[in-house]
């Protein structure tokens, strides 16, 4: 089944008969070559990716719920490519541009949309920082903007320039960020993967590795035992718990981070904007609600929830952004499980153990990197050799010293 | 979430700030042999449970006490709450 606009036409004019289910639900084999543990958005894309550039075969993804059931259906849809490090903006600007062309790539309409996203200057030195962000991307050939405030008051006149505490001073602008539909990722890179032959095993929970001589021999699932010559875990969130089967402890703790949405607005946010110093950024959806958040609850939860003082904190640093959302009210709140890694950048690697590979870490930010997490962990299962720019998300770069401190925070932030 | 201080009964966990792993209690000795493994392993490593969690609070907004409170990380349900002084001295082997 091919997606178009001559298709939806016709299924609109016969009745919708045609659309079948978007994936096969097929029973686990005996085996496989690679075993993908966890069907959310990375997982889905390093199956899609393994399948369609490095051409495996025999690919099952495993997860414990239904797809797309973890932090790709849970964060706030925004993808860019605004980092500062070496070890870091490459990987990120990479997957901008798979972003850029993956619908057409997978022919599902994942509603990517390149909106821009502007981060606020509120002092000289944090001018100072972001002209030198603006050329770390440059630099990595993405794309960047330092405004002034005049060119910010012109995109957003309504927010609150003359703030006591943070004037807004100007921005940093990235064009081609933007947003995408969180759930039509997870859905698009599934259904390519079904297409390409991999199987998608639904409510299979893996309870434990088969683990001999230091090598991977299958997984143990509460639909069996599933042998497999390689096993990729990508289970950001639950890192820590799934690891520890295999007896590993990783520079990780599982934190929840909140987000919101609001009620249905008539549309007066184009972008994203973030306003770091208040820990608040906003975007609106397609259907007019406000979306936006903050930082985490800040201290170690499984809950998928988190609790009332963040609301309230997250709330205080929309009003004094943009006191014109005083009288929206809030429609529905959720929290995430962030895998928070103790320098705030991700795991892309090799374990210890043959033939066991972890995908982890990605803290706040695992939906921008989807489709390049996708590759790079594909790139490392079929190959080995991890991809150029995901080569410094070493597990043991803690040990060794080599941390990508992109913000000099992980785990324990001390904001609040 | 209100974490029951065992000198000032119930209070906001707002009024603490938070640091972790209680295994943090534990810091090893700078000068012994393998003290780069053992401070790798203290500094980054975490047992990161989906259950019962061991952790410190710090009452920042109190009595400036450090606490250890064991809390469920799948309920957040609090357990129970001591003093880290008087755990830190259990486990060195009694009040000195």
């Amino acid at each position: 089944m091919r997606f178009s606009g001559f298709r939806v036409i016709k299924e609109a004019l016969t009745g919708y008969k045609g659309w079948g289910s978007l994936w096969r639900t097929p029973e686990p084999q005996a085996s496989y070559d690679y075993v993908i543990v966890g069907g959310g958005g990375h997982g889905l894309a390093t199956a899609y990716h393994l399948a369609k550039v490095f051409g495996a075969k025999r690919i099952a993804v495993l997860e414990k719920g239904w797809l797309g059931s973890g932090n790709i259906g849970r964060n706030t849809t925004i993808i860019r490519s605004n980092y500062l490090l070496p070890g870091n903006e490459p990987f990120y600007e990479f997957s901008m541009k798979l972003w850029e062309n993956m619908e057409q790539e997978f022919n599902f309409n994942a509603m990517v949309s390149q909106r821009g996203i502007l981060n606020l200057i509120h002092t000289d030195a944090q001018r100072d920082a972001y002209r030198r962000r603006g050329n770390a991307m440059r630099f990595a050939g993405a794309d960047s903007e330092l405004l002034d405030r005049e060119q910010v008051r012109a995109m957003y006149p309504w927010l609150n320039f003359e703030n006591a505490r943070f004037p807004i001073k100007g921005g940093l602008l990235q064009r081609r960020a933007g947003t995408a539909r969180h759930d039509g990722v997870a859905w698009g890179y599934a259904r390519g993967a079904d297409l390409l032959g991999v199987d998608l095993i639904q409510n299979c929970e893996v309870t434990g590795f088969r683990i001999e001589n230091g090598r991977v021999l299958g997984v143990e699932t509460t639909r069996g035992y599933i042998g497999a010559k390689k096993v990729g875990v990508a289970v950001a969130g639950s890192s820590g718990r799934v690891m520890a089967k295999a007896g590993m402890r990783l520079p990780i703790e599982s934190h929840v981070l909140q987000a919101f949405v609001s009620e249905g607005l008539k549309p007066f946010i184009d972008g994203v904007i973030t306003f770091g110093a208040g820990h608040f950024y906003v975007s609106q959806s397609d259907k007019g609600g406000l979306v936006f958040g903050g930082d985490i609850d800040g201290y170690n939860s499984y809950a998928q929830r988190g609790n009332l003082p963040v609301i309230e904190d997250v709330a205080e640093g929309g009003m004094a952004l943009m006191p014109a959302i005083g009288r929206a009210r809030l429609l529905r709140a959720w929290g995430g499980i962030m895998d928070m890694s103790m320098d705030g950048s991700p795991i892309i690697d090799r374990t210890g153990i043959e033939g066991l590979y972890l995908n982890a870490g990605w803290c706040y930010g695992g939906f921008k990197a989807t489709p390049a997490s996708g590759y790079a962990f594909a790139q490392l299962l079929a190959t080995d050799a991890p991809h150029p720019t995901a080569a410094a998300y070493r597990l043991d770069r803690f040990a060794r010293g080599l941390v990508i401190d992109e913000k000099g925070m992980g785990a324990q932030p001390n904001l609040h | 979430m209100l974490i029951p201080h065992p000198l000032l009964g119930l209070r906001d966990a707002q009024e603490f700030t938070y640091l972790g792993d209680a295994s943090l209690l534990n810091r090893p000795d700078g000068m012994a042999e393998g003290a780069a493994e053992a401070f790798y392993d203290y500094v980054y490593l975490r047992d990161n449970p989906a259950g019962v969690h061991r952790e410190l609070w710090f009452h920042e907004q109190g009595d400036r006490s450090w606490l250890v409170v064991t809390r469920n990380t799948v309920t957040h349900e609090i357990l129970g709450a001591e003093l880290a002084r008087d755990v830190a001295l259990a486990a060195k082997g009694g009040a000195q």
